[in-house]
């Protein structure tokens, strides 16, 4: 099993009341699977995408990630782990400004020592940004912008892809684009996708789909 | 009080208060100043030069003139030596102070001019033989061997300058007892005496122009040591010339109680005689406001042993002379028993 | 936190700005009373172009009718310090300089008999120092402070020149019909009264010096307030949507910012008042003493507020607000009301604003570099100051960039890479912060190198130009007649006489000194320009030697002529540095002065003896003559007397460089405090890639401490540049000469290492904030909307 969620509970202090984002949840997901994730606003999607990647500590349960325990993990070890086995993408925010399209594909790879230039060349076809390499982000569309965030995580040949509304920002085209492009690359590279989404029909495209409710997963 | 101010004041009144220092005999005061004494004989040409070993000191001319525009004009040019110490000194280190002023009064404008200098430099002097008196370029000058009886005169200020021939038509005149002039009941004196009978002749240049005048001039020359009592507030000096041809010399020394006066008659022969103290009545008619203060405008003198009864009045009544020392000083006319004009000078109205 | 930056930032601005302003003042103030006091600028003058005028030429002025009045001026020492004694005729002179009558008991007698007074300001001599005066001393608030005033007799006496007149004052008022002075004294120059006195004529340059300061400081604080309004701003953005989604006009919300923005304005205003007095009174007792010492200015060390004072500081201080709120607020203008997050920049934008403010940067250093050649003067000198460093902090941002870009091709590794170019991308934000750390950080190099190059070339030339070993001034000629026969007979190696006349030369005053033919002077005599064998030229009396003030004022160098007096020319054999002093100077053999002056004193003497022996010599000196110790000085005693001067003319320039490096360092935290909202985007995705919160927070550290380092890189051709323009340009329109420049380079290390502290120290709380942040926090940056 490449990812075990077990009775994972996270509460954040909202006003005076504790409210449980997530109450016991469980979830598995087994190497090269997609998973879609889907949930009412603010039913805790993306919390769990966040403490899946380590961003996040929870309060009780255990999240294990090739059977290995994350609550143990210290920061740096927590870091490692998002330069290894675990890549994100999120709706928004996912390039850094001040470098190139082709620095920025790079860029994650080259954080977790795991740089091949020749498949950073593949990608950029893949991606149909040939010709688009040494233009910075904010002089690209919001599709282009998320193809090198997908390309970014890609390059770093993780385990594990999380993606938190990757197409949110798309249009339906653009959106439909995107995706097709990250399961093609997901399931070229045997790695499992976990994507929080809202739209049932992104979460159909998955080999299997879950709803989180009331801080449980169904 | 500015330093002129000061300097003026302490030129003027000399009020040390060193009421016990006129002893007869001692022929000196406690600072080593000559103090008169009665009975000395004046000696000229000698004493029309200065005297530094007296304190105080005046060379006082006053003249009242008409134009050949007919208006009445009146004349001042004085010099006046302090002594801060009864030696002459050499250059700067002189104690010697000397002090001009000089007017020229209109029946409506009032001009003055006043000159500060050290003696020992050669700023200001008098010689006695030939005579000459001067402050900067104002001078009082004689011709070779004539003693003051013919001088030139001159003086100028920003808005004026006058330039005076002066012809004696009569001999001196000794004040007090020949020349020993008591100016308080506790017996300060002075030595003065005075040629009162100047023909003069010249023009003044005023700010609308020249005009010439001729006239009757008046000078009095005066040293002392200490001629003021602690008590005495200012004087009221008269010099009234008559067209008689008599004249008059009369001064009040004001005091908390009656006061001192002294005067001389001259008739028209020159021949002079001293009345001392009570015989000569001043008193005021009219005050007027003059440069905020209140002074006497016209006055009512008498000397009944002469017959005199006058009725003294200001040609000008704003001949202020608004100088380090601030006093009143300028041509009146006489009218009473006597008619004439001549010259007032008031002092202490504050 | 922001609200207390704001404040603190403006207060800092507008402190300094009105500290230096409290000293101008001040000491402007004590200049106009000063020649008020003399008469400078209200009377002409007469005076003599071949020495003193003799007391018979006044009189003959005198009886012409001309109203003058005599001044004899000279040195003298009391209580062990020296002092210009200026000798009045105080029956003509036209102000007073006796306090109010009811005051002092003084006398006319006290003051035109011996032994006299002397007249002083209480803050010139102190109380207990009046005891060991020769003369009895009335204080008078009426007496310009630094001198001493006398009547012309007891001046005379004092100074030991009787019966000479150094200058007479023209008096306003004149009598009618006056024959003109060319006629009465023709030998005698008239100049007319002066529009701008000496005194503030000669110390401009330090005042400018001040104000350029106190302008530098209160720029330096403007961006840290402009860097406060637009964070606080940044933060109501939400507010401000809010309130207009909710139907209130923009007009009143912006109106209401303004207000708050103006309040805020005169709270600190208020704050920087008090710290702008608090300093200035701090530095004003040194001010006052570098003025006296070095210009003989009297300026008081107390200081007297004026009203405009507090206008100006409170004015400094809205004004500053307003400007730096204007740009905030145009910001706030055109937020629209729904908003999407904004694209972050690559720095490309800002590339093309970088390269535009370069542009106007080198517009503006070419004009600063044209001025000298257009104008010339000393206000060339600091136009082109200003260019230079206001044209440097524009093109700063550029030059930045450029050095971040060529570090950025050569980084390895994915964070470098990051590392460099996002410091690149961050420069908009920060360029005003390291424009205000470039300015200072240059002034500290140009200001230190002047002062320790002025240290080193003026310890020398003390070295040099004191080379006796003892220094004797005699109470009279008379006495210093028997010394000097004394000392010639056999007690010392050499006599120097040391005399002097009063002249003018090229049109101004100046000293003319005659010397003995000696190896003293040949050896040691610091000449900058020569003709062959000079010394033989002045001992013959073919050659003169003029000072470096004269020689660069008119134009003067050796093989020219020059007439030293009226219908007297020599030519110049020998061009002398003569610093600490601002007048002219020259140097002829002493039988020549002696056969061209009458009357020169000869008083004063320098004693070649072997070191070991001076000591004795001195106590024989004192012993035998019955001399007061201060006539008699040593080398060393002198030497240190001097430096002390010049020690105290930097003590407030030194201050103020620390005041403005302080305050730029604070700009720097403003701007990344203000910049960490907007920050907090950026950082976040990387540590979703994977890095630390801690590493985050030590790159942020690095990125201000190289960004402080690289500015203070580009400090320094700047600051040398400045140092230059002091040296070359400033001094020798203030002071008339030009000193070499020393290079200091363990200062300038010192100086980049505080710079690298500064960038730490301001980057360490925004470090410390992050290094703490709850992930929770860091995650809201990818869920909020904002």
């Amino acid at each position: 099993m490449l990812l075990d969620v077990q009775n994972v509970t996270k509460t954040y202090p909202v006003a005076d009341s504790t409210r449980p984002v997530l109450d016991g949840a469980c979830l598995t997901l087994g190497a090269g699977e997609t998973l879609a994730l889907t949930g009412e606003s603010g039913s805790g999607k993306s919390t769990l995408l966040h403490l899946v990647s380590a961003l996040d500590g929870f309060d009780s349960g255990e999240i294990l990630l090739d059977g290995m325990a994350m609550s143990p993990l210290s920061d740096v070890q927590k870091a490692a782990l998002r330069r290894g086995p675990v890549a994100l993408v999120f709706q928004q925010l996912n390039l850094i400004p001040s470098l190139t399209v082709l620095q920025n594909l790079a860029f994650h790879a080259r954080l977790g020592g795991r740089e091949d230039p020749r498949q950073i060349a593949g990608l950029v076809d893949r991606l149909g940004l040939a010709g688009l390499e040494n233009r910075y982000p904010e002089q690209l569309s919001g599709g282009q912008q998320q193809r090198v965030a997908i390309g970014r995580a890609i390059a770093l040949r993780p385990r594990l892809l999380l993606a938190d509304e990757p197409t949110g920002n798309l249009d339906e085209t653009t959106s439909d684009a995107v995706l097709d492009l990250m399961l093609d690359l997901v399931r070229g590279a045997g790695t499992a996708l976990f994507l929080v989404t809202h739209s049932p029909r992104i979460a159909a495209r998955m080999d299997r789909h879950l709803v989180l409710k009331n801080g449980r997963i169904t | 009080m500015n330093a002129r101010v000061w300097i003026g004041f302490w030129m003027l009144l000399q009020t040390t208060p060193l009421a016990a220092q006129g002893f007869a005999g001692l022929g000196a005061d406690a600072d080593g100043f000559a103090i008169p004494h009665p009975g000395a004989v004046l000696e000229f040409p000698a004493d029309h030069g200065a005297h530094p070993d007296y304190r105080i000191e005046w060379w006082y001319l006053t003249a009242t003139l008409k134009g050949d525009d007919g208006d009445p004009y009146g004349v001042q040019w004085t010099l006046f030596r302090s002594a801060l110490r009864p030696d002459d000194g050499t250059g700067w280190q002189t104690p010697q102070l000397w002090m001009g002023h000089a007017a020229v009064t209109t029946r409506d404008q009032h001009h003055v001019a006043e000159r500060l200098a050290r003696g020992g430099i050669g700023q200001a002097g008098v010689t006695a033989s030939p005579f000459a008196a001067w402050i900067d370029d104002w001078e009082m000058k004689a011709h070779p061997d004539t003693g003051i009886s013919e001088l030139t005169l001159s003086a100028r200020g920003e808005t004026f300058r006058y330039e005076l021939a002066l012809s004696a038509k009569g001999p001196l005149v000794l004040h007090g007892d020949q020349g020993y002039s008591v100016k308080s009941a506790d017996g300060q004196a002075s030595y003065y005496y005075s040629q009162p009978a100047y023909d003069v002749s010249g023009t003044l240049f005023l700010p609308d122009g020249p005009v010439e005048v001729t006239g009757q001039g008046w000078l009095d020359r005066e040293w002392s040591t200490q001629p003021l009592s602690p008590d005495q507030t200012g004087w009221d000096w008269f010099s009234l010339s008559f067209d008689s041809g008599a004249r008059m010399m009369g001064f009040q020394l004001r005091d908390s109680g009656a006061g001192y006066t002294s005067a001389t008659w001259i008739g028209p022969d020159g021949q002079s005689q001293s009345f001392s103290d009570g015989a000569l009545d001043v008193r005021p008619l009219k005050t007027e406001r003059v440069s905020g203060r209140d002074i006497p405008m016209r006055w009512r003198v008498s000397l009944p042993d002469q017959g005199l009864d006058v009725e003294v009045a200001a040609l000008n009544l704003n001949s202020w002379m608004d100088t380090s020392f601030p006093y009143w000083e300028g041509p009146v006319t006489i009218s009473g028993s006597h008619s004439g004009q001549g010259y007032l000078e008031m002092t202490g109205y504050d | 936190m922001q609200l207390a930056t704001l404040v603190l930032g403006l207060a800092l601005a507008t402190g300094l700005w009105s500290a230096v302003q409290a000293i101008n003042t001040q000491a402007r103030e004590n200049y106009a009373e000063a020649a008020e006091r003399l008469g400078i600028n209200r009377f002409a003058t007469l005076s003599s172009p071949s020495g003193p005028i003799a007391v018979d030429t006044y009189v003959r002025i005198r009886r012409a009718g001309w109203q003058v009045s005599p001044v004899l001026e000279g040195r003298i020492g009391l209580a062990g310090r020296s002092f210009t004694l200026l000798g009045v005729d105080v029956l003509t002179y036209p102000m007073e300089i006796a306090p109010q009558a009811d005051e002092a008991d003084v006398s006319p007698a006290d003051v035109l008999t011996a032994p006299g007074r002397l007249f002083a300001h209480p803050d010139t001599i102190r109380n207990t120092e009046q005891a060991a005066l020769p003369v009895p001393l009335v204080t008078s608030d009426r007496v310009p402070r630094g001198i001493v005033m006398t009547d012309i007799g007891t001046a005379e006496r004092l100074l030991d020149r009787p019966g000479q007149i150094s200058r007479m004052l023209v008096l306003a008022s004149q009598p009618r019909d006056l024959p003109p002075l060319s006629d009465i004294v023709p030998t005698l120059k008239l100049t007319a009264p002066r529009a701008g006195d000496d005194l503030s004529r000669l110390t401009d340059s330090f005042h400018l010096n001040l104000t350029a300061f106190g302008l530098l400081s209160f720029a330096v604080g403007l961006f840290i307030v402009h860097g406060t309004a637009g964070l606080a701003f940044e933060q109501r953005r939400g507010m401000v949507r809010t309130l207009r989604a909710l139907g209130v006009p923009l007009g009143l919300v912006m109106r209401l910012l303004m207000v708050e923005l103006g309040i805020l304005a005169l709270v600190a205003g208020g704050l920087g008042l008090v710290l702008g007095y608090v300093v200035a009174a701090a530095l004003l007792p040194d001010v006052a003493a570098t003025l006296r010492g070095l210009y003989g200015a009297p300026v008081s060390g107390s200081l007297r507020l004026q009203p405009e004072w507090f206008a100006s500081g409170i004015g400094m201080s809205l004004a500053g607000a307003l400007a730096a709120g204007t740009h905030a607020l145009w910001q706030v203008r055109r937020l629209p009301i729904l908003t999407a997050p904004g694209q972050h920049s690559s720095g490309l934008a800002s590339e093309t604003a970088f390269r535009r403010q370069a542009q106007a940067g080198v517009a503006m250093m070419l004009f600063g570099l044209s001025c000298p050649w257009l104008l010339g003067g000393l206000v060339s000198g600091f136009v082109l100051l200003a260019g230079l460093m206001l044209g440097a902090a524009l093109m700063l941002p550029l030059a930045l960039s450029r050095v971040l870009s060529l570090i950025e091709n050569r980084a390895q590794g994915a964070l470098a890479e990051w590392f460099w170019a996002d410091l690149r991308s961050q420069l908009p934000g920060l360029s005003l912060a390291l424009m205000a750390l470039l300015l200072a950080l240059a002034t500290n190099i140009g200001v230190g190198t002047m002062v320790s190059s002025f240290r080193l070339t003026f310890g020398g030339w003390l070295d040099q130009r004191l080379a006796s070993e003892l220094y004797i001034t005699a109470r009279s000629n008379e006495e210093g007649r028997r010394i000097e026969s004394w000392l010639s007979d056999g007690q010392a190696d050499a006599v120097l006489p040391i005399r002097h006349a009063e002249t003018w030369i090229v049109n101004q005053p100046a000293r003319i000194y005659g010397i003995v033919d000696h190896a003293t002077y040949r050896d040691n005599w610091p000449l900058i320009a020569s003709l062959p064998s000079v010394w033989d030229r002045v001992a013959d009396g073919t050659g003169i030697l003029i000072n470096e003030q004269l020689a660069r004022r008119g134009d003067l160098w050796p093989g020219d002529s020059v007439t030293p007096a009226a219908g007297w020319t020599m030519t110049i054999a020998g061009v002398y540095s003569d610093y600490g002093n601002p007048d002219g100077q020259a140097i002829v053999s002493l039988p020549l002065l002696l056969s061209r002056f009458d009357g020169v004193p000869a008083r004063q003497f320098g004693v070649r003896i072997s070191p070991d022996r001076a000591p004795m010599l001195k106590d024989a000196l004192l012993r035998n003559f019955d001399l007061p110790a201060s006539a008699i000085a040593n080398q060393a005693e002198i030497k240190d007397r001097s430096i002390a001067v010049f020690e105290k003319t930097f003590v407030v320039t030194g201050a103020l460089n620390v005041l403005t490096l302080g305050v730029a360092s604070f700009a720097i935290l403003t701007s990344l405090l203000t910049l960490w909202t907007m920050r907090l985007p950026q950082l976040a995705p990387l540590w979703a890639l994977g890095l630390t919160r801690r590493k985050l927070a030590r790159l942020e550290l690095l990125r201000s401490v190289v960004l402080a380092g690289v500015t203070g890189l580009l400090a320094l051709p700047l600051g040398l540049a400045l140092a230059w323009v002091l040296l070359a340009v400033i001094n020798v329109e203030s002071f008339g000469w030009r000193l070499p420049m020393h290079l200091f380079p363990l200062d300038w290390l010192r100086l980049w290492l505080l710079a690298l502290c500064a960038g730490a120290i301001a980057a360490a709380l925004p470090a410390r904030r992050l290094n703490r942040m709850p992930p929770s926090a860091l995650l809201k940056v990818f869920a909020d909307e904002r």
